[in-house]
C-alpha cells in the first residue's frame, strides 16, 4: 500500500481535476476578473493546474520500466 | 509584398525539409521514423504542431466568433488534461512495443497482437477513411487563407493546391526527419506569431480592456457558457481528445522517439503549449464580432486572417499569414508521411507485393496512393463548404471511438481479435449512422441532450470489446507470452 501511495494520490487528483473542468458554478458569469472572462481564466489556470500535475506524474511515478535497451544504446 | 512573404516561407520549409534528407541512412526505418532518433524538445514541438492544425487557429477562432469563451473549455482545456495522459499512458507503451517489435504502423501492431489479417485490413481503411476529413481540414485552411490575405486574389483552390504540393514535396524527400524538423520550426512560427497577431490587433482595437467592455457591451453572451453550450456537452466533449490515442500520425511520431523517457517533457508541458495557442485564437474569435459583426456559419472560418489583413502592416500580415500556413502544414505532413507509410508497410510489403517490385517501384507507388488520397480530399475541399470545428470534430469523434482497440492491445490479454473486430464494426456503424443524423445539423447531439455523438459510440465500443471477447476464445498462450511477458 505504502509503495503504491503516489501512485493512488496522483490519479485520484487527476481524477478531481477532470471532475473540476465541469465549472457549472461559472457557466452565467460574465465578470472580469484581471480584466479577462472568468469563465475563460479558470480554464487558464486549469491548463496551469494540469501542468503541475503533470509535472508531479513524471517525477513521482514514471513508467521506467519501459526503457527498452537495444544493442546500439548498450 | 504579403505574397511574396508568404512564398519565401514555403521556399523555407522546403529547404528545412530537404537539408534534412542530407542526415538520411537510406534505411527504411530511417525514413518512416527517423531511426527511433527524435529527443523531448523536437518531439514535443512535433507531437504538438502535428495536433495543432487549421483547426485550432481557424477553426477555434470561427466557433468562438458564434459560440464564445466556452470553446476554449470544450476543446482547448479538455485537451490540456486528456492528451498528455494519453501520452502517459498509450503513448510510452506504444513506444515500447514499437521498438521491440520493429512495428512501423499501427496495422502491424494490431495485426501480430491478435493474429488477424482481417483485423489489420479493416483498420486500415477504417483509419485512412477518418484521416481524410482531417486532411481536408488543413487544404481549406490553407486555401482560406491564402485567399483572405490577398484579398480575394489568389482563388481558394490554388492555395489548398500549393500546400499540398509543398507538404507532398519535402514529405517525399525528407521522410520523418524532414517532417519533425519542419514541424518543430513551423510549430515555434505559429506559436510566436499567434501571440504577435494577438498584441498587434488588440492594439488596433484600442487594447485588450476596451475591446473585452465593447464586446460585453454589444455581445455579452460571448463571455459565457449559457444556452449555446450545455452542461451535458462539454462534460462529454472530453473525450474527443481521446482521439489523439489512435491517429496514425500521432502512433508514427511516438514511434520515433529515441527513449520513454523523450516523452516527459512533451507530457508535462502540453498543457502550456496547449492554452498558448488556443487563448489567442479564442479570443480573436470573440474580438472578431467588433469588426466583422455579419459573417453567418462556415464564414466565420476565416474572421482571424480577416482581422490580421485588416489590422496588420503587410509585412506583418504576410508573416502573420505564413504562421497559419504553419499550422496547416506542420498537421498535412504528419498525416501524408502516415498514409504513405501504412501502404507501404501494411499493403504493398504485407502482402509479398515487394518481391515482385523494385524498391524504387514500392516508393513510387506509395508516393502514387498518398497523391490520389490527397486528390480525393483536395477535390472534397472544393465542393465543401462547412465549418472547420465541425468538420474537424467528426473526424475526432471516429478516433476516439476507436481508443478501446489501443487499450485493449495494450492492457487487457484477454482481448479477442473477434472483440476488436466488433468493436470497429460498432464504431463504423454507429459513426455513419450519427453522421447522417447530424451532418445537416448545427450544433448536432444525440437527441438534443447535449451528449455528444462521441460518448455513445465509445461506450458501445467498449462493450462490444468486452463482451464479445468474453464470449470468443480466449487468445493463444504465444501471443500473451509475447506482448505481456
Amino acid at each position: 500500500m505504502g509503495k503504491n501511495l503516489p501512485k493512488l494520490l496522483l490519479y485520484s487528483a487527476l481524477f478531481v481535476l477532470y471532475l473540476l473542468h465541469n465549472d457549472l458554478w461559472l457557466w452565467n458569469d460574465a465578470s472580469l476578473m484581471f480584466g479577462i472572462p472568468i469563465g475563460l481564466l479558470y480554464h487558464i489556470a486549469f491548463c496551469l493546474a494540469a501542468s503541475f500535475l503533470f509535472i508531479s506524474i513524471v517525477k513521482n511515478i514514471w513508467p521506467a520500466h519501459l526503457e527498452v535497451e537495444t544493442k546500439e544504446e548498450a | 509584398m504579403i505574397l511574396t512573404i508568404i512564398i519565401l516561407y514555403l521556399v523555407l520549409v522546403l529547404a528545412i525539409g530537404l537539408l534534412s534528407h542530407r542526415l538520411f541512412r537510406g534505411t527504411g526505418e530511417d525514413f518512416f521514423v527517423a531511426t527511433r532518433s527524435i529527443g523531448p524538445f523536437i518531439l514535443l514541438m512535433s507531437l504538438f504542431g502535428t495536433h495543432m492544425t487549421a483547426f485550432s487557429l481557424l477553426g477555434a477562432s470561427g466557433e468562438a466568433y458564434h459560440n464564445g469563451i466556452g470553446v476554449f473549455a470544450l476543446m482547448a482545456s479538455s485537451s490540456a488534461l486528456v492528451v498528455p495522459l494519453v501520452f502517459f499512458f498509450i503513448g510510452t507503451r506504444t513506444w515500447a512495443v514499437g521498438k521491440r517489435f520493429g512495428y512501423l504502423t499501427q496495422v502491424q501492431f494490431f495485426r501480430e497482437r491478435w493474429n488477424s489479417d482481417g483485423l489489420g485490413l479493416l483498420l486500415f481503411f477504417v483509419l485512412i477513411g477518418l484521416t481524410i476529413p482531417y486532411l481536408l481540414i488543413g487544404i481549406m485552411g490553407g486555401g482560406i487563407t491564402m485567399n483572405q490575405i490577398t484579398g480575394g486574389q489568389i482563388p481558394e483552390w490554388v492555395g489548398g493546391f500549393v500546400v499540398c504540393a509543398v507538404v507532398m514535396a519535402y514529405v517525399t524527400y525528407g521522410g520523418l526527419r524532414g517532417t519533425a524538423w519542419a514541424n518543430t520550426f513551423q510549430t515555434l512560427v505559429f506559436m510566436l506569431l499567434g501571440g504577435v497577431a494577438f498584441f498587434v490587433i488588440v492594439n488596433k482595437l484600442g487594447g485588450f480592456s476596451n475591446a473585452i467592455n465593447l464586446i460585453s457591451e454589444r455581445h455579452p453572451e460571448l463571455l459565457i457558457r449559457g444556452d449555446k453550450i450545455k452542461p451535458l456537452n462539454m462534460l462529454t466533449y472530453t473525450l474527443i481528445p481521446l482521439s489523439v490515442g489512435m491517429f496514425p500520425h500521432m502512433f508514427m511520431h511516438w514511434l520515433s522517439a529515441k527513449r520513454a523517457a523523450s516523452f516527459q517533457i512533451p507530457i508535462m508541458f502540453y498543457p502550456l503549449c496547449v492554452a498558448a495557442v488556443w487563448i489567442p485564437s479564442v479570443l480573436l474569435g470573440v474580438l472578431g464580432r467588433i469588426q466583422f459583426p455579419d459573417l453567418q456559419g462556415p464564414a466565420a472560418n476565416s474572421v482571424l486572417v480577416q482581422m490580421i489583413k485588416l489590422n496588420s502592416p503587410e509585412i506583418l500580415a504576410g508573416l502573420l499569414a505564413a504562421g497559419v500556413f504553419a499550422a496547416v502544414m506542420s498537421s498535412l505532413d504528419s498525416q501524408v508521411l502516415s498514409l504513405g507509410t501504412m501502404f507501404t508497410q501494411d499493403i504493398v510489403r504485407h502482402y509479398g507485393f515487394h518481391d515482385k517490385m523494385s524498391e524504387r517501384k514500392q516508393v513510387l507507388f506509395g508516393r502514387l496512393f498518398v497523391i490520389g488520397i490527397l486528390a480525393i480530399a483536395y477535390t472534397l475541399s472544393l465542393v465543401f463548404n462547412r465549418s472547420i470545428f465541425k468538420l474537424g470534430i467528426w473526424s475526432f469523434t471516429g478516433f476516439a471511438s476507436l481508443l478501446p482497440v489501443v487499450l485493449a492491445a495494450l492492457f487487457w490479454k484477454r482481448s479477442t481479435k473477434q472483440g476488436a473486430i466488433a468493436s470497429v464494426f460498432s464504431v463504423i456503424i454507429l459513426w455513419t449512422y450519427f453522421f447522417v443524423q447530424g451532418w445537416q445539423t448545427p450544433g448536432y447531439t444525440v437527441g438534443g441532450s447535449g451528449i455528444m455523438p462521441v460518448a455513445v459510440i465509445l461506450a458501445v465500443s467498449i462493450a462490444a470489446m468486452v463482451f464479445v471477447s468474453l464470449l470468443t476464445k480466449p487468445p493463444e498462450r504465444a501471443i500473451i507470452q509475447k506482448f505481456f511477458a
